[in-house]
């Protein structure tokens, strides 16, 4: 094996020969070789977290229609640096009558949660940091221990808000969870495996192709569950003055910006992996930098279209948030999980599979379509009926300076 | 299997001390001079009123029992998924009974009228 | 003592370690948040027992939810949230003889089992504990009864639920 068709493996392979050559015992090289790992992993994604920062301001830029930042550093590309130095050296103030050991682990746990995904997300065909056989569960885990970290938040600060924001941020993050968790099991289903790498093996055709509806049930609860605009309420500057963050200051607040926007390019990651193939492209498998480069392509892709809804849409209402959750993607949720599980058993071995769950697809998007449609016009023909006795009644009066 | 747990235990145990180091540097580097108005908590811009507690809603713990609900019919559902392949049209029909118990659970609730936020 | 009995220490004294302070801290917030203190270390236990899906089913289910609803009752029933003062009454001292007796007898009562030095199962490298788990989950001669009865159950419990805590139509 050489570099580029195995990178991860040479390299330890070579740094093992090295520690035993130092005379070091098995284990602790074992060890070593696996932290040594786990932080080039962890700093790539902090890395790859500050420039996000400089894509989202560059984004939002071009989105209104002006330029974001170009004056430090070309194209603003020192930006990012220049925030975090900011963010370094501000002052930490903790309220008065806050809880001080919870209100200083609310943010370490926010943004733990987020790097612990990246040890199972597949960046290459053989580098990943572990292939879980329960992948897929696994990123609902993580997904628990940030919930958590908002309630911490909320409550610690000691500050009404705060304490509402994470409420509602809480319940609104943990009901669309479950359509979450309906569309994960779509390419569960058509892989015959729990574990992320196995789902990317699994798709020669793409998934996207097998269940698009999935994937939008997918995108829109993932876009739900990171908190982000349409679904921002609970942490917008104009409405609840920012949730529950309100009392963090300096580099804890830092902590919290950096980990939604990781959480996004993560999420951006997931569904790359879980329904567009992943890193498989054009010899992708010889070469796995090549799968590592489609990945980001891909990644970054998606990040844009859920930058792109965040910046075109309106927010919505709460109560409107969680109908929409309950009332309609939960049933098409199940619905869709009914008919993929039945259409995939009918036509395993056929060779009608994947025009067989495109077409089944298709089949409930028009079905849901009609649904909607008809119970809109009974909204409307609901609002129409009072108008109608008041019109009548103006034909009867007399115009004025009429007889 | 257990060696990519302690894999992602390792993974933890990093995955805290990373962010643990950024805001100790954060601390190190910082002003410290605190005064009462700073340490005082927001509240738009006035005095805070009142303790800092709320009148709860009961609608946030009827939202969370629901989605507990859930939660569990959609684990239980993994491993039927996994299998899916290698099962019999029947037992393809044992899960779709599953679910559909629990959408209509999911109808009761909702003409009960418990997923209106008041 | 090598290094599995070494984690299940670390991991036996953090549960029993949060579990006594569930019971003996005086804010309820606290109490929450060192009952899934325990709950962690419960699934690292799972983990350690070879049963890596029930151990992110632990997270996911009773850390993600059970953990949230109990923090959200907590709220909900409580107007105060801040220390209650000394958890104590004034008959522990019979708590804690009750307690150190039915502990005693249970320990003697285990100490003649035979369960305690068998060893774990190997499993055979390569069969996929979790196709097992959906094979027998819903195949007539294992556990297709218990699932679907799950199923009614729940609906049994959301109704109930929802029954006992909903004030509305």
């Amino acid at each position: 094996m050489n570099f580029w068709n195995d990178p991860i493996n040479f390299v330890s392979v070579w740094l093992r020969s090295l520690f035993s050559g130092w005379g070091m015992a098995d284990w602790l090289v074992n060890v070593l070789l696996a932290v040594m790992g786990i932080v080039v992993l962890i700093i790539c994604a902090m890395v790859l977290d500050i420039m996000l920062v400089w894509v989202e301001r560059k984004v939002v830029a071009r989105f209104q229609d002006r330029f974001g930042p170009n004056r430090v550093g070309p194209f603003g590309l020192i930006q990012p640096f220049a925030d975090i130095i900011k963010l370094l050296i501000k002052e930490d103030i903790t309220p008065v009558g806050a809880d001080r050991i919870i209100f200083n682990l609310a943010p370490i746990l926010a943004m733990t949660a987020v790097l612990l995904l990246w040890a199972i997300l597949p960046l290459g065909s053989v580098i990943y940091g572990v292939d879980l056989n329960v992948g897929v569960l696994y990123i609902i885990a993580t997904g628990a221990i940030g919930t958590l970290s908002i309630i911490m938040a909320g409550w610690a600060s000691n500050n009404k808000f705060a304490l509402i924001g994470a409420f509602r941020t809480v319940a609104q993050m943990v009901s669309y969870e479950i359509p979450m968790l309906v569309a994960m099991l779509i390419p569960t289903i058509l892989a015959g495996t729990m574990s992320v790498n196995g789902i990317v093996h699994a798709q020669n055709v793409w998934f996207v192709i097998l269940s698009p509806i999935g994937v939008l049930i997918f995108i829109i609860s993932a876009i739900a569950e990171l908190g982000r605009s349409p679904f921002d309420l609970n942490e917008a500057e104009s409405e609840i003055v920012a949730g529950f963050h309100i009392e963090y200051t300096g580099m804890k607040f830092g902590m919290f910006y950096a980990s939604e926007l990781l959480h996004t390019f993560t999420f951006g990651g997931f569904i790359a992996t879980l329904f567009f193939g992943g890193w498989r492209g054009p010899y992708a498998e010889i070469y796995p930098l090549l799968g590592v480069f489609y990945f980001f392509i891909k990644a970054m892709f998606f990040y844009w279209v859920i930058m792109w809804v965040k910046y075109s849409m309106p927010r919505i209402r709460i109560d409107h948030m969680l109908a929409f959750n309950w009332k309609f993607l939960t049933p098409l949720a199940f619905v869709l999980l009914i008919v993929t599980a039945l259409v995939d058993k009918v036509l395993a071995q056929t060779n009608f599979h994947a025009t067989g769950m495109l077409l089944a697809n298709i089949i409930v998007g028009w079905v849901t379509i009609e649904i909607l449609r008809i119970h809109a016009r009974g909204l409307r023909k609901k609002d129409e009926i009072p108008a109608k006795p008041s019109t009548q009644a103006a034909h009867h009066q007399p115009l004025r300076g009429e007889k | 299997m257990q060696n990519e747990w302690i894999y992602i235990g390792l993974f933890m145990l990093v995955g805290v001390i990373i962010p643990i180091g950024a805001i100790a540097v954060a601390w190190l580097l910082g002003p410290r001079k605190p005064n009462p108005v700073k340490q005082s908590t927001y509240e738009c811009g006035i005095e805070t009123v009142g303790e800092s507690w709320i009148q709860f809603k009961a609608q946030y713990y009827i939202f969370a029992l629901v989605y507990l609900i859930f939660d569990v019919e959609t684990v239980f559902l993994f491993p039927w998924a996994v299998a899916l392949g290698k099962l019999p049209l029947f037992a393809v029909l044992e899960g779709v009974l599953f679910i559909l118990i629990l959408i209509a659970g999911l109808i009761f609730v909702w003409r009960k009228g418990a997923l209106e936020w008041v | 003592m090598d290094f599995m009995q070494i984690i299940f220490l670390l991991c036996a004294a953090l549960i029993l370690g949060s579990a006594l302070m569930v019971v003996t801290t005086r804010n309820m917030i606290h109490a929450a948040l060192w009952l899934i203190a325990t709950l962690f270390g419960v699934a690292i236990l799972y983990v350690l027992l070879n049963a890596g899906f029930l151990a992110v089913v632990q997270v996911v289910i009773y850390i993600g939810a059970i953990a949230i609803l109990f923090i959200f009752a907590v709220m909900l029933t409580r107007r105060e949230m801040r220390d209650q003062g000394p958890q104590l009454n004034k008959g522990w001292w019979m708590a804690v003889l009750i307690s150190l007796l039915s502990f005693s007898g249970l320990f003697w009562l285990f100490n003649n089992w035979s369960g305690f030095g068998r060893t774990m199962v190997e499993i055979p490298a390569g069969s996929d504990t979790l196709k097992e788990l959906g094979l027998a989950l819903v195949s007539p001669n294992a556990f297709v009864i218990p699932f679907e009865v799950a199923s009614v159950l729940l609906l049994a419990a959301l109704i109930g639920a929802v029954y006992v805590s909903f004030r509305g139509k």
